[in-house]
């Protein structure tokens, strides 16, 4: 399968203070691929890099490559928004708009300039929310506060959000951490249905999230890549001492 | 972090299944006592002591499963578990061939003597050091030994075959010795079935060393 995200030597910094190092790994097409780690290991930060994310902290600094469809994305001139409508987020914490369910899906399609006509963006909301695995639970109220659903229907919305633009990869940062069994469930069903059309990296403090979820695991540890390999063999035979002792529980 | 909760429980499911491999390889050992020393109420006490074993078998399937469901068990900590739950049912498969040699040894013991037992106290022997060996190997975790006691169960397999023939001689010259030799061709077999029992123990210390699969390789 071809790779849609190539990372070579990749290190990042806040100021003076280095939080990656040295990182390089390859991440194939319609693949999901699991962040895992302590908390402070980086791999929030890393995933943050594979949108240009952290641009917005006026003390980062980043050298290295990010090859996205072989167009290395810290390039100059690269299109951030462009970058960013390709490669979309969903955060820790839901995150909709204070408005309508239909208006937060329509959002991102209107102010990215994509010029459709009425029916056009109904057609995109509705795809956007089954896509999400949303639309059977909010089809008849599209026009009442986001507010009003649930944590995990928030969630999913945000998802929604993110996939209206039509995305490639879709970047996670613990979607399922503030959730209930149920819904964290839905989520998870969600990301490997989602599979079969986009890339997705997703970082989970849950190792069984990862473990159910994932065809690929990367273990960071103190801004480094300890190792990264099948989610199979990661989970019963891991390479690396320190990984067998970070997903048993004997860190520390 | 020290000390896990899991490690508690993995020490127990430890010393629960190096307890039944003790007892299996006692029964065996003292089921092939029986019938070379014609002892019939060492027999008995082998048939006996079975249900021990049963019972240790129904108690380690239980925490195998309750760290499971628990613990949630990956990596070294998870082959541990599936390692003893596959070793568990074997061992307890030994005991029965254990107890169908006892059970055996309380017929032939009544017959005249067939035949000089010199064979069989050799396979027998060969048997329990490949058993003892195989859980040496198992609580070391050492696959060289494994694959080492794997080859060795051809060992068993030839003493098998000469056994066998012989017997089969013994019956055609001698009919009225015929019962007693079919007995013991019995016998032979299940000291054959330990040795088989033995080395899939081997093949999954290897699959607790190294997670590598090497029982049917050739489909892998």
């Amino acid at each position: 399968m071809e790779n849609k995200i190539r990372v070579s030597n990749l290190n990042f910094f806040y100021g003076k203070a280095q939080a990656l190092y040295d990182i390089s790994l390859e991440v194939p097409e319609r693949e999901v691929i699991a962040f895992i780690g302590p908390s402070g290991c980086g791999k929030s930060t890393f995933l943050r890099t594979l949108n240009r994310m952290n641009d917005t902290i006026p003390i980062a600094r980043v050298a290295g490559d990010v090859i996205i469809d072989g167009e290395n994305i810290y390039a100059p001139g690269t299109d951030v928004v462009a970058l960013r409508r390709k490669v979309g987020m969903v955060f820790q914490k839901s995150n909709p708009f204070p408005k309508s369910i239909f208006e937060n899906v329509a959002y991102g399609i209107r102010i990215n300039g994509i010029h459709t006509s009425k029916t056009d963006l109904n057609e995109r909301v509705e795809k956007a929310l089954h896509d999400a695995a949303l639309w059977n639970e909010v089809k008849d109220r599209l026009n009442t506060s986001a507010f009003g659903l649930s944590g995990g229907q928030q969630q999913r919305l945000c998802i929604a959000r993110a996939l209206a633009v039509q995305p490639e990869v879709i970047l996670m940062d613990e979607p399922a951490s503030a959730l209930d069994p149920i819904a964290t469930q839905k989520i998870e069903e969600l990301v490997v249905e989602l599979k079969r059309d986009y890339t997705i990296v997703i970082v989970t403090h849950n190792m069984h999230q990862a473990s159910r979820v994932s065809d690929r695991t990367a273990f960071f540890m103190l801004g480094k890549l300890i190792e990264y390999n099948k989610t199979e063999k990661m989970f019963q035979n891991p390479d690396d001492r320190m990984t067998e002792d970070y997903i048993t529980g004997r860190f520390g | 972090m020290d000390h896990r909760i899991i490690d508690q429980q993995l020490d127990v499911l430890r010393d629960k299944i190096l307890l039944l491999g003790g007892a299996t390889e006692s029964a065996v050992q003292r089921a092939m006592q029986s019938l070379v020393e014609r002892d019939s109420v060492l027999a008995k006490q082998v048939l006996e002591e079975d249900k021990i074993i049963d019972q240790m078998e129904l108690e380690i399937d239980r925490l195998s499963i309750e760290i499971l469901a628990l613990q949630h068990p990956a990596a070294h900590d998870l082959r541990f578990v599936i390692s003893v739950a596959k070793i568990t049912p074997i061992l307890e498969r030994i005991a029965d061939h254990a107890g169908s040699i006892a059970e055996a040894a309380l017929i032939i013991n009544i017959e005249p003597l067939v035949k000089n037992y010199v064979d069989f106290p050799i396979m027998a022997q060969t048997a329990t050091e490949m058993l003892r060996s195989a859980l040496d190997a198992f609580t070391n975790e050492d696959s060289q030994l494994s694959r080492d006691i794997i080859e060795r169960d051809k060992e068993i397999d030839k003493s098998y075959k000469r056994v066998f023939n012989e017997l089969l001689e013994m019956m055609v010259d001698n009919p009225s010795a015929t019962t007693g030799a079919a007995h013991l061709l019995f016998v032979a077999k299940h000291l054959e079935r330990i040795g088989d029992y033995v080395k899939d123990i081997c093949e999954l210390n290897v699959y607790l060393r190294e997670a590598a699969f090497i029982k049917h390789s050739r489909l892998i």
